[in-house]
C-alpha cells in the first residue's frame, strides 16, 4: 500500500480535514447546512461519475436516492431506530441491493436504453410513493431525529455541526475508496469499456460483470447521498426525492462537476447549491432560469466541467473524460 | 358493460392528446436522434397561451364557439416562434454530439422555459372552459359524454393521418425517409439536411403545443404541469417504439386505456402501472412493441 505517495489521496485528505476545520471553527451556519446538502448530493454524484466514465449516464438515479432516503426514514417511523450507525449503511445495503438486482437486467443496455430504463424504474417508485397513502403519499413524512452513537441532541447548531464533520468524514472515505477502486485493473476497465467494448471481452473481462459491479457502486453511494438528505432535511417526500427531475438535477452536477477527478463532485456540488440559493435570492420565481442557463452554458463552453478549470490551473494536464 | 364503455371513452381522450404530443416526441427523435426533454416546455407554452388568447378574446365578446381560434393560434405561434428559436440557436449547434449530452442540453432548456413562463405569465393558475361549453355533449350506451373530449379524439385521428399522408405520400415525407435511413447518403445525395431537421423540428414543436392548447380548456393551467407530460410521452414513446407514428398511437392507446382503467378501478396504480409497462417494454422489446426490429422508420 503505497497511500502516502498517491498524490489525490494527500490531496483529498489535506482537502477535507481543512473544510471540515474550517467549517467547525469558521463558517457561519448557513453555509454549513448548505455544505451538508450539497456533500450529501455529492456522494450520489461520486455514484454517477463512476458510471459516467463508462460512457454511461442513468436518468434515473432518483430511484437509489429516494431509496435511501425513504429507508432511512422508514426505520425511524416504523422501528424507532435513528441511530446513523445503522440508519445510513441500511440505506447504503437497500439501495446497493435493489441496484444488484435490476443490474441483471440494466447491464445488457447502454446509451439512451440505458438511461430510459433507470427512468422507468424511477418512476415505478414515485408511481408507488405517490399513492401510498400510509408513507404520507405526496407529502411524506418526517424523519426521526437522528442519534450518533445512541446520544441525540435537541440543539439545532450541534446537530449541524456533528452532520457537518459526519459528511466530511463520510465524503472523504467514499472519495477515497472510489479513487482507489478506478486505479485499480477493474475500474480501469471503465475507459476501456467505453472506448470498445469488443476488444476488453477479448482481453478476457466480461463488460457485462464489470458494468454491473459500477451499477451497483454508483446505486449504493447514492442511496448513501439519499439517507444523508433525507437527515439533513428532516422530511422526505416522492416530488424532492424520487420524481425524474431529480435525476435530471444529480446528471447536471455530475457535468457540472466533469469527470476529472473524485473530488469534483463535492466541488461541483457546493457549486450548484450556492448557484441554487443565490439564484433563488435574485430571481425568486426564475432560479431554474439560472441553473438551466448555466447547464447550456457548460455543455457548450466547458465540456470538462469545474474540475478543467482546477487542474488547468494546476498545470496539469487534462484528464481524460 | 357500461364499465368498459367509460374506460374506453375516457381511455380515448386521454390517449388522444398524450399522441398529438408524443408524436411531435417521435418525429423529432426519428429524424434528428435527439430526445427531446424540452418538448414538455412546448406543451405548457402552448396551454398557457391557449388559455390566455381564450381569456382575452371572451372578454372582447367573442362566442364560446370562436374562442376555440385560440388553440390553432397558439399551437403555431408557440411551434414556430418558439421552435425555431430554439432549433437555431442551441440545437443546431448539437447535432452529432453525444446523445445523452443532447438530452442534458434539452433539461436545461426546459428548465429555462418553465421559469420563463412564470415570468410572462404569473403564478396563478389560468381557466378557459368557454371551448368546452361550446361542444355539444352526447348519448353513447346511455351515458352522457362531454363533446369536447369526442372533438380531442377526432382531432387525433386527424392529425395522425394527416401526417402519416405527409410522410409516406409527399415529396418531402420522402426528403425525410431518406434521412432516416442514411443521413450521410441524403447529404451525398443533394438533400439539405439541415434545413429537413429544422422543419421537422419545428413540425415536432407545433404537435407538442398542439397538445397543450387542446387540452388547457379541460383543466387549470398552472406551473410545473409540463413535468409529468414529458415523463408520460417517453413513457409513450418508448412503449411503441422511438421514431415511429404507429407505435406513438399504440402506445398512446395503450397508456390511455390503462389509465383511465386504473382511475377508475384501482387509483393506487395510476402512474406505477405506465412505468411498469415502459419498463417491462423496455426489458423484452427495447426496440419498442410494434417497431420492427433495427428499422428505425417513421
Amino acid at each position: 500500500m503505497d497511500m502516502i505517495k498517491d498524490k489525490t489521496i494527500v490531496g483529498l485528505t489535506i482537502g477535507f480535514a481543512a473544510v471540515a476545520i474550517l467549517g467547525v471553527f469558521v463558517m457561519p451556519d448557513w453555509l454549513l447546512s448548505q455544505t451538508v446538502i450539497a456533500f450529501a448530493r455529492a456522494l450520489a454524484v461520486l455514484g454517477l461519475l463512476v458510471l459516467w466514465r463508462t460512457g454511461l449516464v442513468s436518468f434515473g438515479h432518483a430511484l437509489y436516492f429516494g431509496l435511501g432516503a425513504y429507508t432511512v426514514a422508514m426505520l425511524g417511523r416504523y422501528f424507532g431506530i435513528s441511530e446513523v450507525l445503522i440508519t445510513l449503511p441500511a440505506a447504503t445495503l437497500v439501495a446497493g441491493g435493489i441496484g444488484f438486482v435490476l443490474g441483471f437486467v440494466i447491464r445488457r443496455y447502454r446509451e439512451i436504453f440505458f438511461a430510459m430504463l433507470n427512468l422507468a424504474f424511477s418512476m415505478v417508485l414515485f408511481g408507488i410513493l405517490v399513492k401510498t397513502e400510509s408513507l404520507g403519499s405526496t407529502d411524506g413524512f418526517s424523519v426521526e431525529q437522528p442519534t450518533l452513537f445512541g446520544i441525540g441532541t435537541d440543539t439545532a447548531s450541534n446537530k449541524l455541526v456533528v452532520m457537518y464533520v459526519g459528511i466530511c468524514v463520510v465524503g472523504w472515505l467514499a472519495a477515497v475508496l472510489v479513487h482507489r477502486y478506478l486505479q485499480s485493473v477493474l475500474g480501469s476497465l471503465s475507459t476501456a469499456v467505453r472506448d470498445n467494448e469488443i476488444r476488453v471481452e477479448y482481453l478476457g473481462y466480461s463488460v457485462a460483470e464489470a458494468i454491473h459491479g459500477k451499477y451497483v457502486m454508483s446505486a449504493a453511494l447514492t442511496g448513501l447521498g439519499g439517507g444523508f438528505m433525507a437527515i439533513a432535511l428532516g422530511q422526505v417526500d416522492p416530488e424532492s426525492m424520487v420524481n425524474w427531475t431529480v435525476s435530471g438535477e444529480l446528471v447536471f452536477v455530475t457535468i457540472l462537476s466533469g469527470p476529472g477527478s473524485v473530488a469534483a463532485p463535492f466541488i461541483g456540488s457546493l457549486i450548484f447549491e450556492l448557484l441554487r440559493t443565490y439564484a433563488t435570492e435574485i430571481l425568486p420565481q426564475g432560479w431554474q432560469l439560472i441553473v438551466g442557463g448555466t447547464l447550456l452554458l457548460i455543455i457548450f463552453f466547458l465540456p470538462g466541467g469545474v474540475w478543467s478549470i482546477i487542474s488547468k490551473a494546476m498545470g496539469r494536464k487534462e484528464a481524460e473524460p | 358493460m357500461n364499465l368498459a364503455l367509460t374506460i374506453l371513452v375516457d381511455g380515448l381522450g386521454y390517449a388522444s392528446y398524450l399522441f398529438i404530443v408524443s408524436l411531435g416526441l417521435t418525429i423529432i427523435f426519428g429524424v434528428l436522434k435527439i430526445l427531446n426533454v424540452a418538448h414538455g416546455a412546448f406543451y405548457a407554452w402552448g396551454a398557457y397561451l391557449c388559455a390566455f388568447l381564450v381569456g382575452q378574446f371572451s372578454t372582447m365578446g367573442v362566442s364560446d364557439i370562436g374562442t376555440m381560434i385560440a388553440i390553432p393560434i397558439a399551437a403555431l405561434t408557440v411551434g414556430i416562434v418558439l421552435g425555431s428559436m430554439i432549433e437555431r440557436t442551441i440545437i443546431k449547434n448539437l447535432y452529432g454530439r453525444d446523445e445523452v449530452l443532447i438530452v442534458l442540453a434539452t433539461f436545461g432548456l426546459f428548465l429555462v422555459l418553465e421559469d420563463i413562463i412564470l415570468l410572462v405569465f404569473g403564478v396563478d393558475p389560468y381557466f378557459a372552459y368557454q371551448p368546452t361549453y361550446a361542444m355539444p355533449g352526447f348519448l353513447i350506451g346511455g351515458i352522457y359524454q362531454d363533446g369536447y373530449k369526442l372533438s380531442m379524439i377526432v382531432l387525433s385521428l386527424v392529425v395522425g393521418i394527416a401526417s402519416w399522408a405527409v410522410l409516406n405520400r409527399t415529396h418531402w415525407g420522402k426528403l425525410v425517409s431518406a434521412i432516416i435511413f442514411d443521413n450521410d447518403l441524403a447529404i451525398a445525395m443533394g438533400i439539405n439536411v439541415r434545413r429537413v431537421f429544422y422543419v421537422v423540428f419545428v413540425a415536432g414543436a407545433v404537435l407538442g403545443a398542439l397538445g397543450g392548447a387542446y387540452i388547457a380548456p379541460t383543466i387549470s393551467v398552472a406551473p410545473g404541469f409540463g413535468i409529468e407530460v414529458i415523463v408520460l410521452s417517453f413513457a409513450v414513446v418508448v412503449i411503441g417504439g422511438m421514431g415511429s407514428i404507429v407505435g406513438a398511437a399504440i402506445g398512446a392507446l395503450m397508456v390511455g386505456i390503462l389509465r383511465a382503467y386504473a382511475v377508475l378501478q384501482w387509483p393506487e396504480i395510476e402512474l406505477f402501472v405506465v412505468y411498469a409497462v415502459m419498463a417491462a417494454v423496455l426489458i423484452f422489446r427495447p426496440e419498442g412493441l410494434f417497431a420492427p426490429a433495427k428499422a428505425r422508420k417513421i
